[in-house]
């Protein structure tokens, strides 16, 4: 399975506060923490972002809080992806845990430029820029997550695991 | 084969997944002992976990829920998800649900309340749940959904972090130096993501004559550094805090000599002078000897990572006596309703008022820009809270420094950011 888009450039660092400011956290409704994504690294992201784009940017792409208003943020606008020279923590397995494709690469990070159209291969971790005609490759997805993303997500993971157990 | 020396850090991790031995990198399941989750994660959590579809917690007795961020309620909308929370605590038996007037800010309440001991795995959908590290418990921030799969198994899954060791040697302490100084030095030389993944085990003479409450300050801003957890091995200190707040069994751990390091740092204490973080990232900091010339509309002095008695006492010295100068809005957040009452009786809060200062019940407010202290634009804080990204503390053209609180203390009362010593 691909995912092709185009691309939005942002730089290193990138914290959840100017992913989604906390004064918009007294809400968890996707569509309503969608109209703020990235608001505070750039304000004019929420009106551009069309569905299917994909976000490219430095290293530690997620530094900060633990809130998964981040990513939700993210998908709920339509970001088809990320693409990160490395990402924080909390925010990598948070992006696991609700589905919002993350892939890290350095090289595809330094490279890939705003307005670029880029493909990604979801298994191989191949990242094609249309735009330049160069291939990235990604970090490999570390087993466990694959299965986690197999099972769709950790709460459906979860939920054969337990009921796994009530059976037994 | 021998088997290799573990750290602290890999000891509690393999105790917990009821094995001998584990290794950084590997992915392992592990038992917890206590899951934590606020006002606006836990929400997202009680959301995922109603899918679980489960009947019961884990353990109803191992899961805190402190509504802190937005509390007292600031708005509807808050309201409306402290609202989720209390019934979710009701509804499942929630036994530590810290309700306001009986609350404290959740990094400063729960190891107060001994809900978090020496050798405990700790989760917390919050990324400051690492504060716990001070105890010598491997404690680590995570998620909504993570937080909910626990809440429901007890478990959770996590990667083995490699481990960088920081010693602090050396006696010779400049004054006015304190945690807050340790840690936003060690993070000004290795970076926001220096220690990304790691654990970071701080030790050495320094770290021995450091109170408690200062090693919480330096565990707190561990995940500043990137790190998946920041640890201490307990010793006396760390006996004396938790005798008499326990509640259960507590196990204390400690580094093998040959236990694996990624990275080693040394550093001496005597070379750490006060340090302030320039916007809008933690690792900008500056010995306060050349920060210049920085004038400030507000200082904050509380939050999770500095709204400790101790902070209280520092900032009270400092103060006492003086008055915020007349361009300045000063904060004062004691961290939980004990901390607040212990520095009533200690006078602390008289010196406060009189000096011109707000003092406000415990809340994160104005850490996170929640309210209790919004920036307007262009307006400058100064705050001994542990980020100053941008927007953090309200405006996103609003800026916001990091300090201790004796240079948050004087900052407010010369107007500008400043070295206690000036005001001595």
């Amino acid at each position: 399975m691909t995912i092709r888009g185009r691309v939005w450039k942002f730089g290193a660092d990138v914290d959840t506060d100017a992913i989604i400011p906390a004064r918009y956290l007294n809400t968890s409704d996707p569509a309503e923490l969608a109209k703020h994504c990235m608001e505070d690294a750039d304000p004019t992201f929420p009106a551009k972002v069309r569905p299917g784009d994909i976000i490219v940017a430095g290293k530690n792409f997620g530094c900060g809080s633990s809130r998964e208003h981040a990513p939700i943020a993210i998908k709920a606008a339509g970001v088809a992806a990320v693409v990160a020279a490395s990402f924080a923590r909390i925010f990598y397995r948070n992006a696991f845990n609700i589905g919002l494709p993350i892939f890290e690469s350095p090289e595809a990070a330094e490279r890939i430029e705003e307005g670029d159209e880029i493909e990604i291969d979801l298994n191989s971790g191949v990242i094609r820029n249309l735009t330049r005609n160069e291939e990235y490759q990604a970090t490999a997805i570390p087993p466990f997550m694959q299965e986690l993303l197999a099972a769709g997500g950790l709460i459906n993971y979860v939920r054969k695991k337990v009921g796994k157990e009530c059976i037994r | 084969m021998n088997a290799m020396g573990m750290t602290i850090t890999e000891k509690i991790l393999a105790a917990h997944a009821g094995r001998d031995e584990v290794h950084p990198g590997e992915l392992i399941n592990v038992r917890i002992d206590l899951a934590l989750a606020n006002d606006i994660t836990a929400p997202v959590a009680i959301k995922e976990f109603e899918k679980i579809g489960v009947e019961k917690v884990f353990d109803r007795d191992r899961i805190a829920l402190v509504p802190d961020h937005f509390t007292p309620n600031k708005d509807i909308k808050s309201a409306e998800q402290v609202k989720i929370v209390r019934e979710f605590a009701r509804r499942y038996g929630i036994t530590n649900y810290f309700e306001v007037g009986r609350m404290g800010i959740e990094h400063c309440l729960l190891p107060q309340e001994g809900l978090v001991l020496p050798g405990d795995v700790v989760i917390g959908a919050d990324s400051h749940t690492c504060t716990y590290g001070a105890l010598g418990a491997f404690a680590t921030g995570v998620g909504s959904t993570d937080l909910a799969a626990a809440m429901a198994t007890g478990e959770v899954w996590l990667k083995v972090p490699e481990s960088i060791k920081f010693i602090i040697k050396g006696k010779k302490w400049n004054k006015w130096v304190s945690g807050k100084d340790i840690i936003l030095y060690i993070i000004g030389k290795i970076g926001v993501d220096g220690a990304l993944y790691k654990a970071m085990e701080f030790c050495g003479e320094a770290i021995s004559d450091l109170s408690m409450d200062g090693r919480f300050t330096m565990a707190n801003m561990a995940i500043e550094a990137g790190a998946k957890n920041g640890i201490f091995a307990p010793d006396e200190k760390t006996r004396a805090y938790v005798e008499g707040r326990a509640r259960r069994p507590y196990k204390f751990y400690y580094s093998d000599e040959d236990a694996n390091y990624s990275e080693v740092y040394e550093f001496d204490i005597s070379e750490i002078e006060p340090q302030v973080a320039f916007p809008h990232l933690p690792e900008n900091t500056r010995p306060i000897s050349e920060v210049g010339t920085v004038y400030i509309d507000q200082a904050v002095i509380g939050s999770c990572t500095n709204g400790r008695i101790e902070d209280l006492r520092v900032a009270a010295q400092v103060l006492r006596g003086k008055k915020v100068n007349p361009n300045v809005r000063l904060i004062i957040i004691p961290g939980t309703q004990e901390i607040y009452l212990q520095a009533l009786k200690e006078g602390l809060i008289e010196v406060f008022i009189e000096a011109g200062a707000a003092v406000s019940t415990p809340t994160c407010g104005p850490c996170l820009g929640g309210h209790m202290g919004i920036l307007a634009k262009g307006e400058k804080a100064i705050a001994t809270t542990n980020r100053n990204f941008v927007g953090r503390m309200g405006h996103p053209e609003s800026e916001v420094y990091l300090s201790n609180p004796a240079v948050a203390a004087a900052s407010a009362i010369l107007g500008r950011i400043a070295s206690p010593e000036e005001v001595e």
